[in-house]
């Protein structure tokens, strides 16, 4: 069993009397494992794929389950639950509390399970360490460069252990450089075993990731799959065209 | 998310708003220390007025007195109207067993039947003087301060002795705190309308709460910085005026004389054939219990009809009325207090909720990523009406200090008839209304922070 199962999900919006169908029955399995990006033009669709596969929204219909559990009838509450307890998340705009230190931050989805001061702190501390930031815990995001405040995030994300890492566009903020490091991030946390799906519009981020998925219109146009890229060739594919069906 | 961590949040926020919140909780301080500073004035009124109350002898004395004026039904047997007389005394002893002390009173006004006492060359104008029995004593809450109250043998055979109030005692033997040592007349013998009476008591010095406080301060004064004595000492004036203040001036400007004393000496030559008049006052008794008042004073008025022939010329007085139109008044008082205060808080609770909007709007954002790292609705909402409730509670905190630092000040530079008195109750009422009005303010704020989607919050600039 797939660690997340789409089936014929479709998402439908209501603007001034039009009907928006922003996904139109998109059906994908993610394995325990993958790196998958999903790519597609801005309007396709893949933010709200994204939210609905973080559990910030719900399908019109469909069915979907993640790691077992039903989504697509879960309450609010239980949706909660499971973006506290079961996925990470990394945002284009790091979306760090500016009034927190960074190792509140890194805290922050550790408090709403509930989980004692003295055990939060350990957590954060080792979710520092392996974005190799704990020298900067006491510093508040704003004294942090842009990459450094990405990488907070990214901690923060995986502070819970979660079962599934997702990035919205996370290096589209940031210098190429800088960039290329937060992906080497990923691609560390990859090997170690994390399940990841990254947003993105840039096709040369795409050619990195085994597992490529391209929105067009709402609908799935490409599933690539994860043998087509190696592990070897990720970053020599950086820069070179990319084929583009 | 436990509360204590709901709390610290919310304190924290606060902090990073010092200013603003400090803005908002002022209306809750205002709101607070109102409320308790006006039941603290309303509680010292209270007190003032029941102290007064008790003065005159508590809710349990019943005065019959006399009246002239007859019903209209009944004036053609005006000629036949007995007035009270002993006799009503002993039927009132013998046939109301729910009554108890029963004492005849003949009263002499002061100034209109001009009696002047004299000791030496000093003049004293006493406001009343009572021929009367020993009872009075515990009927009106006289205490004796030296020397002993006038006996029943002194009664019976009509000794010339009397018991003095001591403003009569610093008319005529001087004031001690003019001449700065204490005077006790007992055993003087001083004119009354030129008939010789011996002191043989003096009552205490009645006042009320606040002149009292206020003696013992001028006293450690006193003590602090000792004035020169001697030389011509300023007269500052009569103290103590005001409804309550009144009570106990008249007791301190009475002269008490027993009951057959005063018939033989001044009511001789007022009754027809040189024969003393023997009409009383009043005839003042205390019901043995003030939950059978109803029924005792039936039983009062059941002796009365049948010793006076069922004409009405006598009428009962209770403290009752007294009672009522204080319950009354300060109903009013604290009535017209607890709305201001009302005002203040919802004021107060105005100001919250508009500060809670404005800072839940600041913070869509970070609403949104609270959401996405797993806050459920209800954490935001208890997060949102904690941080309202810190403000309010912090400030009902301020509130209940600047409260007492008000009540100070009032006391302090506007002195009044009664001290304030600040209470727990109030206090904790007051507190227990601002942890409301933080709850309820912070209401709408934190169900519209709850209700956010999170991926509209976090798109939101």
């Amino acid at each position: 069993m797939a660690l997340v199962e789409l089936r014929e999900i479709r998402k439908t919006y209501h603007l001034g009397g039009e009907t928006i169908h922003a996904l139109d029955g998109v059906t994908l399995d993610v394995q325990a494992g993958d790196f998958t990006s999903i790519i597609g033009p801005s309007g396709s669709g893949k933010s709200t794929l994204m939210h609905i596969l973080g559990c910030l929204d719900s399908p019109t219909s469909g069915s979907m389950s993640l790691d077992g559990v039903n989504i697509h009838d879960a309450t609010p509450r239980e949706l909660a639950k499971i973006r506290g307890e079961k996925i990470g998340f990394v945002f284009q705009f790091f979306n760090l509390l500016p009034k927190l230190n960074v190792a509140q931050n890194v805290e922050l989805p550790l408090i709403y399970q509930g989980i004692s001061s003295r055990s939060r702190k350990e957590k954060s501390m080792h979710a520092l360490k392996l974005v190799g930031l704990e020298d900067r815990a006491k510093h508040r995001p704003s004294q942090l460069s842009g990459g450094q405040q990405q990488r907070v995030a990214i901690a923060r994300a995986l502070v819970n252990d979660p079962r599934i890492i997702f990035a919205d566009e996370p290096t589209g903020n940031l210098d190429s450089h800088t960039g290329e490091m937060i992906l080497e991030t990923f691609c560390k946390l990859h090997q170690e075993g994390r399940t990841i799906m990254l947003v993105t519009h840039d096709p040369e981020i795409a050619a990195l990731t085994p597992q490529k998925i391209e929105i067009r219109d709402g609908k799935i146009a490409l599933d690539v799959d994860a043998k087509l890229a190696g592990k070897e060739s990720r970053f020599k594919l950086r820069g070179s065209p990319e084929p583009n069906p | 998310m436990n509360l204590l961590d709901t709390i610290l949040v919310g304190i924290k926020e606060i902090w990073a708003h010092k200013f603003r919140s400090m803005l908002t909780m002022l209306g809750i301080i205002l709101g607070v220390s109102s409320l308790v500073a006006m039941s603290a004035l309303v509680k010292g009124m209270e007190n003032g007025m029941k102290e007064a109350l008790v003065a005159m002898g508590g809710l349990e004395k019943v005065r019959v007195e006399a009246q002239d004026d007859l019903p209209v039904y009944q004036k053609h047997l005006a000629d036949q109207a007995p007035g009270l007389l002993m006799q009503d005394v002993h039927a009132l002893q013998s046939g109301a067993p729910l009554i108890e002390n029963v004492t005849p009173i003949v009263e002499q006004h002061g100034y209109r039947s001009r009696i002047n006492i004299t000791y030496r060359n000093k003049l004293a104008r006493p406001w009343r003087i009572y021929g009367t029995w020993p009872g009075i004593l515990e009927l009106e809450d006289h205490r004796i301060e030296h020397g002993r109250m006038f006996n029943e043998i002194d009664n019976e055979m009509a000794r010339s002795v009397c018991v003095i109030g001591v403003e009569i005692r610093n008319d005529l033997f001087g004031d001690p705190e003019k001449t700065g040592k204490e005077i006790i007349p007992v055993g003087e013998v001083i004119q009354i309308n030129g008939q010789p009476f011996t002191i043989v008591g003096m009552f205490e010095h009645y006042m009320t709460e606040k002149e009292r406080k206020e003696k013992e301060l001028a006293r450690l004064e006193a003590l602090k910085n000792p004035q020169p004595q001697g030389g011509v000492v300023r007269d500052k004036g009569r103290s103590g005026s005001g409804p309550s203040g009144y009570v106990f001036r008249l007791k301190n400007n009475s002269v008490f004389i027993p009951l057959q004393t005063m018939m033989i000496q001044f009511r001789a030559a007022a009754g027809a054939d040189e024969t003393a008049d023997p009409k009383l006052s009043g005839i003042y008794m205390k019901v043995k219990d003030i939950s059978v008042l109803e029924t005792a004073l039936q039983q009062i008025r059941n002796v009365l009809q049948v010793s006076h022939n069922g004409i009405e010329d006598w009428t009962f007085r209770t403290e009752e009325d007294l009672a009522d139109g204080i319950q009354l008044t300060i109903a009013n008082f604290r009535m017209s207090g607890v709305i201001i205060a009302a005002i203040a808080l919802v004021v107060g609770g105005i100001g919250i909720m508009n500060i809670m909007l404005a800072s839940i709007s600041e913070r869509v954002r970070e609403i949104g990523i609270r959401k996405a790292v797993g806050a459920t609705t209800s954490d935001i909402f208890i997060q949102i009406i904690m941080e309202s409730l810190v403000i309010a509670l912090l400030g009902g905190f301020m509130g209940l200090g600047v409260s007492v630092a008000l009540v100070h000040s009032i006391t302090t530079f506007t002195p009044t008839e009664n001290n304030p008195v600040i209470t727990i109750e109030a206090m904790v009422f007051a507190f227990a209304c601002s942890a409301m009005v933080g709850m309820i303010a912070g209401m709408i704020p934190a169900i519209k922070a709850s209700k956010l989607h999170p991926i509209q919050a976090l798109k939101y600039d």
